[in-house]
């Protein structure tokens, strides 16, 4: 089928495998899936076109449910694997999907460099508050009353907040969705790829088996009350002063994408020259 | 007959006195009359301050190691020397230049046999205007070599041409002090004689010889963090890649960099990460993502003393064994060590080209001995090993990313091909690449991936295998040279002798090795490992003859030609 033929058919079935998710029933994940293969079918990109990296978690087995390519790799390092891969292969479009644990924790170096390269790709992270794979244990986003066997009591820390750190760190797009809204969210994503640069997409996607008391975001969620702005420091305010569950896209920015201008234009023989005696 | 042993020079000051560009220009002045020779350089950690030498060895013909002692040290001061006087040993027929005001003699130096010459450097460098002692010390040395003065001139005219004429006019004075301050003097001895260069030479370092043959095997995507003594690797690639249609990019830590170039290789590009042996240690569990998603690529790690930060600008081969075995869980992959400056370029090369036709990760094991001499080489030949991965194009039905091919290489399909959607994945797959636990597929996968490397045929280029007789020195990396020259000595006093040395350390070749030692009856292993990695690795892997002795010894004290043919004398009553 060709593109053209592609962009006319794309439906969102187009975009999923036939590969079974191992998510527990309720998982908020399931939404953010669907929210995928509708934004890919709205944009009309042929899945092959397409590359969904990931890390370690349970949003990290995101790529596998999908029909284009994917990159399931190590814990935290999506962001890296994708920026070598979209610098080598500037043709594709490039998602990485994430979770709190993988993405604020053992990789938190890298968000804060890949909103820096700002390289073109769509960054989206699953945000559960709290590590779903190994049952239970508090993450970066985790509140600070949150008690389990690993932090009895709580862990008395204060949330990382990981809007406020993108904006910081340059990213040139920064949104947050909400799992149960997948009409919503796969518009925001759709509109996150079609954005030049680093865009970061924050889905609170609620974790029901360690985190029942999530299932009342569906209540608390709200769509943001004024749109966009492309002002870095009316954002931060914004950001920095909303509940955590003001949805949209909050960000604009309009940075410059990174990508290395790669022309050849000598041949190997010319290079060797330097060393001639 | 060849004069194998040349002639070596030590210059040594504190850090910013100029050794090393006196190094630099003697080596350039030494070439241009056809001499062949290394230069390398022992300094401190420190970036301004601290101490530095320039070490060089001209010879008439090819030259792959430090010899057993300076034919001339010259000490511009000897303010930081004790730190590093026991790697600078002076002799018998040694001449020592030192200035009455530079400092103390280190004791390795004064307690030795060798004849010490008062020349003050620093008064001469005084009395010309903005007059450096190094230019005196040049001026000595390129007398003492034989250089002529016009040729010492004209070197440092070109060097300084951008400087202006004031520059050069102080610098040429002081050329001409130290030419004249040694009028009467002679090394102990003689410096032979060269025939003018034949052929077109380079002049390279083995850092820059890698990342040359990265280029010629392929590599068109590098990305890299800074690290000593790798970086000038990716300093090399980050300019010529883009010159080439290739790009490189500087990450935040070494767990991005192999990320990084995992991404593009698995986009479809050669791609190629250089560290030391601290990043190593970060980038393991990506290898081992690499070898269990099949993903080519090359790490260089050239190899500092470690453990920890070790020390950071001198050599030592102790990474063998995390280069081999530092991967968790069952994860075969390549272990390839160049054994010179030149071959840093070949072996580089060659890693690449197997990477891409095994679908798997290659680590070169250079070091900072190799990695930071400058040598004087013939022009590398151009080699065929060029990187070809097998790619899906072509599909029709359910592509299988990690079908069990006989050879066990699967055709990869790159993101873009249509009808082959896959996740690689290092979680255990089938061989569609859908994660499994079962006995089976697991089963199924690592002999897929075991056998792939086993059945390669690596060729001759697997070893370096030279000579006959019942000894053999098995060594291997930038040993090979020292053992070489060693062995040249032995063959001389009518023991034969054997070298043995591994190109390719991983996966093990136990028939080639077993052919490599037929007949012989003793073998010394000779490395610079305080743990004896090599030799460890050698009985786990390999059938050893009787009798074994072992030389090794841990950086940065190199193990010069001397003791190794000294251990095959012993062999000899």
């Amino acid at each position: 089928m060709s593109t053209l033929d592609m962009r006319a058919a794309c439906k969102p079935a187009d975009y999923k495998s036939d590969v079974k998710p191992i998510w527990c029933p309720g998982c908020g994940d399931y939404h953010v899936l669907m929210s995928f293969t509708r934004a890919f079918a709205e944009l009309g990109l042929p899945p092959e076109e397409i590359v969904v990296v990931s890390g370690i978690g349970c949003s990290s087995r995101i790529p596998a449910y999908t029909n284009c390519y994917g990159f399931h790799g190590v814990h935290g390092r999506s962001l890296a694997l994708a920026a070598g891969l979209k610098v080598a292969r500037p043709d594709l479009t490039i998602v990485v999907a994430s979770g709190d644990g993988d993405g604020y924790s053992i990789g938190g170096n890298h968000f804060l460099h890949a909103c820096r390269r700002n390289i073109d790709m769509t960054y989206i992270v699953m945000d559960n508050r709290v590590y779903g794979m190994t049952k239970g244990q508090p993450s970066p986003t985790t509140e600070p009353s949150f008690d389990s066997a690993l932090s009895p009591g709580g862990t008395g820390l204060s949330p990382f907040h990981p809007l406020v750190i993108a904006l910081a760190s340059g990213a040139n797009f920064i949104a947050r969705c909400f799992s149960g809204q997948p009409n919503e969210t796969a518009t925001v994503i759709a509109e996150a790829i079609r954005h030049p640069g680093f865009s970061f997409v924050e889905i609170l996607s609620p974790c029901v088996t360690f985190r029942p008391d999530e299932k009342d975001w569906k209540d608390i969620v709200h769509a943001a009350p004024v749109p966009a702005t492309n002002d870095p420091a009316k954002a931060a305010r914004r950001i920095m002063t909303d509940d955590g569950f003001n949805l949209g896209i909050l960000y604009r920015g309009d940075r410059k994408p990174y990508q290395p201008t790669a022309k050849a234009n000598i041949d190997l023989a010319e290079l060797e020259r330097e060393f001639e005696l | 007959m060849q004069d194998t042993q040349g002639i070596s020079v030590a210059v040594l000051g504190s850090g910013g006195a100029g050794a090393l560009t006196v190094g630099n220009l003697l080596l350039e002045a030494a070439c241009e009359v056809g001499w062949q020779g290394l230069l390398t350089r022992t300094v401190g950690p420190q970036i301004r301050g601290g101490e530095a030498a320039a070490l060089l060895r001209l010879t008439s013909g090819r030259v792959e190691c430090m010899p057993d002692r300076f034919d001339l040290l010259i000490g511009i001061d000897w303010l930081n020397a004790h730190r590093f006087g026991a790697e600078i040993e002076v002799g018998p027929h040694s001449l020592v230049i030192s200035d009455p005001r530079g400092g103390e003699l280190p004791p390795i130096v004064a307690e030795s046999s060798a004849r010490i010459v008062k020349i003050p450097m620093k008064d001469l460098a005084k009395a010309i205007p903005d007059g450096r002692p190094n230019m005196i010390a040049l001026g000595i040395a390129g007398r003492l070599l034989g250089f002529g003065l016009e040729r010492l001139l004209a070197l440092i005219e070109k060097r300084l041409s951008g400087k202006g004429d004031d520059a050069v006019r102080s610098s040429q004075a002081g050329i001409r002090a130290g030419f004249e301050a040694v009028a009467s003097l002679e090394l102990g001895r003689p410096l032979g004689s060269v025939e003018p260069p034949t052929t077109k030479r380079w002049l390279i370092s083995g850092n820059d010889a890698t990342a040359l043959g990265a280029l010629r095997g392929g590599i068109r995507f590098a990305a890299g963090y800074p690290i000593t003594p790798a970086t000038e690797i990716l300093e090399s690639l980050a300019p010529s890649l883009a010159k080439v249609g290739g790009a490189l990019l500087q990450a935040e830590d070494e767990l991005a960099a192999v990320n990084m170039i995992i991404g593009a290789s698995f986009g479809g590009t050669p791609s190629l990460t250089a560290t030391s042996g601290p990043g190593l240690s970060l980038m393991v569990e990506a290898l081992g993502l690499a070898t269990a998603a099949e993903i080519p690529l090359v790490v260089v790690d050239v190899m500092r003393g470690g453990p920890s930060t070790g020390i950071p600008t001198k050599s030592e081969q102790s990474d063998l064994n995390i280069a081999i075995y530092g991967l968790h869980g069952d994860a075969p992959h390549l272990v390839v060590a160049p054994q010179s400056v030149a071959d840093c370029l070949f072996t580089t090369q060659w890693a690449t080209y197997l990477a891409e036709a095994l679908q798997v990760p290659a680590i070169v094991l250079s070091d900072q001995f190799v990695g930071q001499t400058q040598a004087v080489i013939e022009r590398p030949a151009d080699v065929a090993f060029i990187g070809q991965r097998a790619k899906a194009t072509d599909i029709a039905g359910a592509y299988k990313r990690y079908a069990l091919a006989a050879n066990g290489v699967s055709p990869m399909a790159l993101p873009g091909t249509p009808g082959a959607q896959y996740t690689a994945d290092g979680l255990t797959h089938t061989e569609r690449g859908t994660p499994t636990s079962t006995a089976a597929d697991h089963l199924a996968q690592l002999d897929k991936r075991r056998d792939k490397l086993d059945r390669f045929n690596y060729g001759d280029h697997w070893a370096t295998i030279e000579g006959s007789g019942d000894i053999a020195v098995v060594t291997w990396g930038s040993l090979t040279g020292a053992v070489r020259e060693a062995i040249g000595r032995a063959t001389q006093d009518g023991i034969a002798t054997t070298l043995i040395a591994p190109r390719l350390l991983y996966p093990v070749r136990p028939e080639q090795f077993a052919a490599a030692l037929e007949g012989k009856k003793r073998a010394l292993v000779v490395e610079q490992s305080h743990g004896a990695q090599f030799h460890r690795y050698l009985r786990a892997h390999y059938d050893l003859p009787g009798e074994v002795r072992v030389l090794n010894r841990p950086g940065p004290l190199p193990i010069r030609p001397e003791e190794i043919h000294r251990a095959l004398l012993e062999w000899r009553k």
